[in-house]
């Protein structure tokens, strides 16, 4: 049997080169996502805005949502949201947090429940009063930095400084473009989402890993080669686990984002996209060029020279007598 | 590649525990119930899954705060009336604290020695902390100010929390539900748990009232509507109104409790024998019964009220003497708010409110909908992964598919072992760790490859494949590691069963390739001593 390759062996090529595309590129990219930021914003759940989300089912078929808006608009609670929700008879509903502190949300819910009444099954009602989501929102916050914080002082343990200090930008730019692209799609940004950004920062950073590892083994072994064709030779090495563990990550997760139901929807949409979509990507093409501008292997090469010019002069020395 | 044989029997047989607690999971009740205690456990499935409630409640520690401040104010009343040191009227609470002001001619320095009285060590004589309840000061000009300080009103909120959590116990209970969960979460809040609870709106209403009650006497000095009308309500009373079906009347009520909810020993459901209307029928304990009869015997004719959270229940005329030690309490109710009330008068009564801060239900249908959706996308994840492997790398992708099926039987061993719960982003943790865990053998082929090419034989290449991709799968499952144990430091529900199951399967996949993956290539090089290798 033939077994699949998808990297022929030895592959040579010219990555380091690339970079004069891939940061520019890298670079417009996050300012486009941090424009989409600030212009329209995230879809915020309500964990970090508080508020109600209620998904219900209608018991009659296809749910007739234009006249459910209506009797909910009757209501007064402002801006309610109402979504299909996978199913036709499915619909989600959003209440934006009423005024009038923590009981406030709970009478908007048994105002709901008193409106839609029995025609409907209540399949999920999620209240988040404006203490919790303000505490979920700092908690979401500190736990990405404590991560970026943990990973990079282990990184610098392991590694030198400016291993760390490259997979960190590294790091904030796939956390970047992914918020970017969560804007852009006004996927909902809620407690899952923090998680959904962790686990891309772990993904992209084992990938990272893998390559910087062996950069460091490299650099160890030719302390003469030039950084960057060092550099090159460590990627094409490692390109086909690169793309072997790229592909399998990509059909797990295409499994959970096709099969895995509208309720993770959110959380995995946007974990394929910076795990799939931009993780690899930032390991090959800024994470590791990176290492050249923060002179990674420049002690190394200096170290090289003094030995050559010593072990010259020590032949030299015996020259003269 | 050589293991040696303790070793070999070592990885087999943790292997095969960690395995062996799955099994309890699909086996049917009855069976797993004969076993002993250590072999029982099994995955609890989060509400998200098999559907339930989940309410997080804050105690309202300002009404602690207040009502101890209002209580240090009675301590000083009776003291100032003890000690003919003024009016007790005199102490007000100002803030957080009370003030109180002696009399012309009162020797001053007599009022603050028996107030300072009022001051004593924190938790008891023997206590060595030297922190005292209440701190008590000459402000000057003859005002007297007492504070209670922080460790104490630190104290008896801990001490409401506790109660709290007994009452909030008592009354779930009641609702007779499968395993309810209650537990104190930070400071001052309680989280319910309740499987299986399709509509939460009884338990809230359980749940969000304090059920503090009081028998007193109707002050019929003024009639109720012309105190409300001219708002001149006599000290000593304030005005309350009826309950929603009561109509909201106005009542003019002392504030004096004669017997309250703490002195009733039961309260039962039940039917008036006269009108067939649901009632509530008591019984007081002794001292209760003793004050109820002298109380109803010195006001025959006149009424007294039924006072529950500041809303009159029923107001009836004491037509004789009760003297039984019980009666029965008839408020126009429906028989579940007669019931209601009565699990709530047998619970107790909270020391202060609280307050649904979260709620999260999910019905039993979409649960199941996502049990269903969960366990497909694993599956499909799982064999496209296998498929892809074993087409890339023929009998070493089947080692890697048997390495990776074991990593999640193992996962779920591990989940049974503690007892952990699995929720729907938990499911989405194991396929990726599915996707992630490969990555082990992929790390560990490409090296084997590349040694190979490099012109090393077949074991050496082996060796030294291991050997060095070894260290990469540990530098770069850390990374992950860090992230999952942050995010099940910081996050709640749900998002934390992920955090679990992704950090466990990390675990497990650094186990298996240092293990399982090393033994099976081991077992296959011997039997066939192979002088190539098929990568």
């Amino acid at each position: 049997m033939r077994l699949l390759r998808l990297v022929p062996d030895d592959t040579k090529f010219d990555f380091m080169r690339f970079r004069h595309i891939s940061f520019p590129l890298s670079a417009v990219m996050s300012i486009l996502a941090i424009v989409l930021y600030f212009s329209h914003g995230l879809n915020f759940g309500i964990d970090f805005v508080g508020g109600t989300l209620i998904e219900v089912q209608s018991k009659a078929g296809p749910a007739d949502l234009s006249r459910m808006r209506t009797q909910l608009n009757g209501l007064n609670f402002g801006d309610v949201q109402l979504q299909q929700f996978g199913a036709p008879s499915d619909v989600l509903i959003r209440i934006p947090q009423q005024p009038g502190g923590e009981d406030a949300q709970q009478q908007a819910v048994a105002k709901v429940r008193a409106t839609l009444g029995d025609a409907v099954d209540y399949r999920r009602v999620e209240v988040v009063g404006p203490r919790i989501s303000t505490e979920l929102l700092s908690y979401g916050t500190l736990g990405l930095m404590l991560a970026i914080i943990g990973i990079l002082i282990y990184l610098w343990f392991r590694f030198e400084w400016q291993f760390a200090l490259g997979a960190m930008i590294a790091n904030i730019h796939d956390i970047v473009l992914t918020i970017g692209f969560m804007s852009l799609l006004q996927l909902d940004f809620d407690l899952s989402s923090i998680a959904a950004l962790l686990t891309i920062l772990g993904y992209s950073l084992n990938d990272t890993v893998v390559i910087y590892d062996r950069i460091r083994e490299m650099l160890r072994r030719y302390k003469r080669m030039p950084t960057p064709e060092l550099i090159n030779i460590a990627i094409n090495a490692t390109l086909s686990r690169s793309i072997i563990t790229h592909v399998t990550v990509t059909l797990a997760l295409l499994s959970l984002l096709i099969f895995g139901g509208p309720t993770i929807h959110s959380f995995t949409a946007a974990m394929t996209f910076g795990a799939v979509l931009v993780g690899t990507y930032t390991s090959i093409f800024i994470a590791s060029p990176l290492l050249i501008y923060l002179g990674v292997g420049l002690g190394r090469e200096r170290e090289a020279r003094e030995e050559a010019a010593a072990a010259a002069s020590a032949k030299a020395a015996p020259a003269k007598t | 590649m050589y293991i040696t044989r303790w070793k070999t029997l070592g990885i087999l047989l943790t292997t095969l525990v960690v395995c062996f607690f799955v099994v309890p999971n699909f086996l049917p009740e009855k069976v797993v119930q004969s076993w002993p205690k250590w072999a029982q456990r099994q995955i609890v499935l989060g509400l998200d899954l098999q559907g339930g409630s989940h309410i997080l409640l804050e105690v309202d520690t300002n009404t602690v705060r207040k009502e101890k401040v209002e209580s240090l104010r009675d301590d000083v009343r009776r003291v100032v009336r003890d000690n003919r040191l003024g009016s007790p009227a005199a102490a007000v609470v100002r803030g957080n604290s009370v003030e109180f002001r002696a009399r012309e001619g009162v020797d001053r320095t007599l009022a603050l020695t028996k107030l300072r009285e009022l001051s004593q060590p924190l938790g008891g004589i023997l206590s060595a902390t030297g922190q005292r309840n209440v701190d008590v000061v000459d402000a000057g000009g003859g005002l007297i100010r007492l504070t209670p300080t922080e460790p104490a009103l630190v104290e008896r909120i801990r001490q409401s929390i506790e109660q709290s959590i007994q009452i909030v116990e008592r009354r779930v209970n009641e609702l007779g539900t499968v395993e309810p969960s209650i537990q104190r979460q930070g400071i001052d809040r309680v989280l319910v748990q309740v499987p299986g609870l399709q509509d939460p709106s009884r338990l809230k209403e359980l749940l969000g009232k304090t059920a503090k009650l009081s028998f007193r006497m109707v002050d019929q000095t003024t009639p109720a509507d012309q105190a409300v009308q001219s708002g001149r309500v006599p000290p000593e009373s304030e005005i309350l109104y009826g309950t929603k079906t009561e109509g909201k009347t106005p009542y003019l009520i002392e504030r004096r409790v004669l017997v309250s909810g703490e002195d009733l020993t039961d309260a039962q459901p039940g039917f008036d024998q006269r009108n067939g209307e649901p009632i509530v029928t008591f019984r007081f304990n002794n001292n209760g019964a003793r004050r109820f009869a002298q109380v109803t015997q010195e006001n025959v004719g006149r009424p007294f009220a039924i006072v529950l959270d500041n809303e009159v229940i029923s107001a009836p005329v004491i037509r004789e003497p009760i003297l039984g030690g019980s009666g029965q309490i008839s408020g126009s109710f429906t028989v579940q708010g007669a019931n209601d009330l009565a699990i709530l008068l047998r619970a107790g009564a909270l020391p202060a409110p609280l307050t649904i801060i979260e709620e999260r239900t999910v019905g039993p249908g979409l649960g199941q909908d996502s049990i269903e959706k969960g366990i497909r996308a694993s599956w499909i994840g799982s064999v496209m992964v296998s498929v892809f492997m074993i087409a890339t790398y023929g009998l070493f992708g089947v080692i890697a598919t048997v390495a990776v099926t074991i990593n999640v039987v193992m996962i779920m061993g591990i989940l049974s072992l503690f007892g952990a719960t699995l929720t729907l982003p938990g499911i989405a943790g194991i396929v990726l760790t599915v996707g992630m865990a490969v990555d082990s053998n992929v790390l560990i082929y490409e090296r084997v490859r590349e040694e190979v090419r490099s012109g090393r034989s077949a074991i050496s290449s082996l060796d030294a494949g291991f050997t060095r991709a070894l260290a990469t799968i540990i530098d770069s499952n850390t990374t992950t590691f860090i992230a999952a144990a942050v995010l099940f430091f910081v996050g709640s529900g749900a998002v934390r069963g992920f955090a679990l199951t992704l950090g466990i399967g990390i675990i497990t996949t650094v186990f298996t390739a240092f293990t399982l993956t090393r033994l099976m290539v081991a077992a296959w090089f011997k039997l066939f001593r192979p002088k190539t290798i098929p990568i």
